[in-house]
């Protein structure tokens, strides 16, 4: 049996909920492929090997590390980033009403440069989901790939379970 | 990182055919493998990519076994409720590694086959200072320099490193098989037996080898025999999360039937230190029947601590009779100039995780 090793790859995708067709090097990064070929800066390089949980990003709605992510991997899948997050609810457009996490960070102070807000919106949304927000200890454990170096976390943590507590109420 | 051809395998049989060629690549999460590519402890002219072999995925129960696909991811393995209530240590050890994002990425074939955390072997080639795992002949600058968090057991002159997988301890403590396919076949290799020390790898003529995989085999899954004993995975870090181990230990603990009854003490959560088993009311000493425990982050394989397995049956559930039981167990330990701390945390992560495995932490 051989298989064909391509130095160019199609791959199709959903982006923010739009289907999306491009060719590739199979080694561009996810988060490399959003910044420099979409424009899509929202999810940023911190540390570029999945320390630091700045460039988080859904896929099929799960959170995972952009930087650890070929876009040849995501053939078939849905990639949601930050500039997502807003028109996630009401299938509006990009930049419609915040989503919840976002009005909740808002809300609570959750950050201070911002820097680190992306990902931690991206982690939050799928922490929430998971339901592992449940209390401080927890919300702390499942929000431990993200940090952020103006050490926010206190308000991060008021703020992931301020939405969960909302959405729980809807 | 440099350019790589791609190839999407469509079976295991076809991604085990590519890899004959020398610099072929296997990814599937790819948490471990693109950061090699950057460091430069790895390069691939082709990539060949198992994820999407569903072959490879799925957790069930197959009689007396547990079969564990190796595409699973530490969050799939860590969060499963056959995983959590039949191999409670392994469950545990997959949540406390890594982030809940790299988890969601890292599966659980490629988990053991992540390489060490040694700094100054995870560096950005060219390497400023001498690492045999890198440049075979070059020296150890471990040894020489800083090397704190480096091996207690096995290690030679040439490596200090250690072996930093949490799943990978509890998979050796619970007597888990690899199933491997190759060339010529699938075979299965027991976990407690998959790492080499430095010293076994340097005995066998191959110093810087690290498991008995071999270069043309992948990994398809793991079998393990159920347990409904109480289980345990303690991991000892610098911060609270999100941190490599400087110690761990799974321990997996049945106890003898006695004043109080047995006990099953359920499958310890995320965190192994949680609230403990439910205490027998008006239950006298409770005492082992029999158990299994393994360390990590000691040598460059998990460390079964098999004199103590062999001397735990009947010894009470206590720290203050544990506590000898594991001394003797670890007194063949080597300690290096700077981390002889090593010895005695590893030994109270022991006895912590055998109390949490028997219900009494």
């Amino acid at each position: 049996m051989t298989l064909d090793f391509a130095r160019r790859v199609e791959v199709t995708l959903r982006l923010n909920a739009r289907s999306r067709t491009t060719v590739v090097s199979p080694r561009t990064t996810l988060l490399d492929w959003l910044r420099d070929d979409i424009g899509l800066t929202g999810a940023k390089k911190g540390c570029n090997e999945g320390a630091c949980g700045t460039c988080t990003v859904l896929v099929d709605g799960r959170r995972m590390n952009g930087c650890l992510t070929l876009v040849v991997q995501c053939e078939g899948r849905s990639v949601t980033t930050v500039e997502g997050l807003a028109g996630m609810k009401g299938a509006g457009e990009v930049g419609g009403e915040l989503h919840p996490v976002q009005r909740a960070f808002a809300d609570h102070d959750a950050f201070q440069c911002g820097y680190c807000t992306p990902g931690q919106l991206m982690s939050a949304v799928a922490c929430i989901a998971e339901g592992h927000a449940t209390d401080d200890a927890s919300v702390r454990e499942w929000m431990s790939g993200n940090i952020c170096r103006c050490s926010a976390y206190p308000q991060i943590t008021a703020a992931v379970l301020a939405a969960a507590r909302e959405e729980a109420g809807r | 990182m440099r350019d790589f051809a791609y190839a999407r395998a469509g079976t295991a049989e076809a991604a085990v055919g590519t890899l004959a060629a020398p610099r072929t690549a296997v990814i599937a999460g790819g948490t471990e493998l693109l950061n090699w590519f950057r460091l430069g402890i790895a390069a691939a002219d082709r990539v060949v990519d198992i994820g999407g072999l569903d072959e490879l995925r799925g957790i069930a129960r197959d009689g007396d076994e547990l079969r564990i696909g190796a595409l699973a991811t530490l969050n799939e393995v860590g969060e499963h409720p056959l995983v959590t209530r039949l191999a409670g240590a392994l469950a545990s050890a997959c949540l406390q590694a890594a982030s809940a994002q790299v988890r969601n990425r890292a599966t659980i074939g490629g988990n053991v086959l992540q390489r060490t955390r040694c700094p100054y072997f995870r560096a950005e080639e060219p390497l400023p200072w001498p690492c045999n795992k890198r440049d075979p002949g070059s020296g150890c600058a471990s040894l020489a320099g800083r090397h704190e968090r480096q091996a207690i057991f096995g290690w030679t002159q040439d490596c200090v490193a250690v072996q930093p997988s949490d799943p990978a301890v509890a998979l050796a403590a619970l007597d888990a098989r690899a199933d491997v396919l190759g060339p010529a076949g699938p075979r299965t290799i027991p976990m407690r037996e998959f790492h080499l020390t430095q010293r076994e790898a340097a005995a066998a003529g191959e110093p810087m080898r690290e498991t008995r995989l071999g270069a043309d085999e992948l990994i398809t899954g793991y079998r393990l025999p159920v347990s409904t004993a109480g289980q345990a995975y303690v991991k000892v870090r610098e911060r609270a999360s999100y941190e490599y181990a400087i110690v761990s230990a799974a321990a997996d603990v049945r106890l003898a039937e006695g004043a109080g009854g047995p006990r099953a003490a359920g499958a310890k959560g995320q965190s192994a230190e949680g609230a403990g088993g439910p205490r027998a009311a008006g239950a006298g000493e409770q005492r082992i029947a029999a158990a299994r425990v393994a360390l990590g982050s000691v040598a460059q394989r998990p460390w079964r601590l098999t004199a103590a397995e062999a001397e735990l049956p009947g010894t009470p559930l206590t720290r203050e009779a544990l506590l000898p039981v594991i001394e003797r167990a670890m007194a063949d330990a080597v300690p290096l100039p700077q981390n002889g701390f090593k010895v005695t945390m590893a030994r109270n992560a022991a006895v912590r995780a055998l109390l949490a495995a028997g219900g009494a932490a």
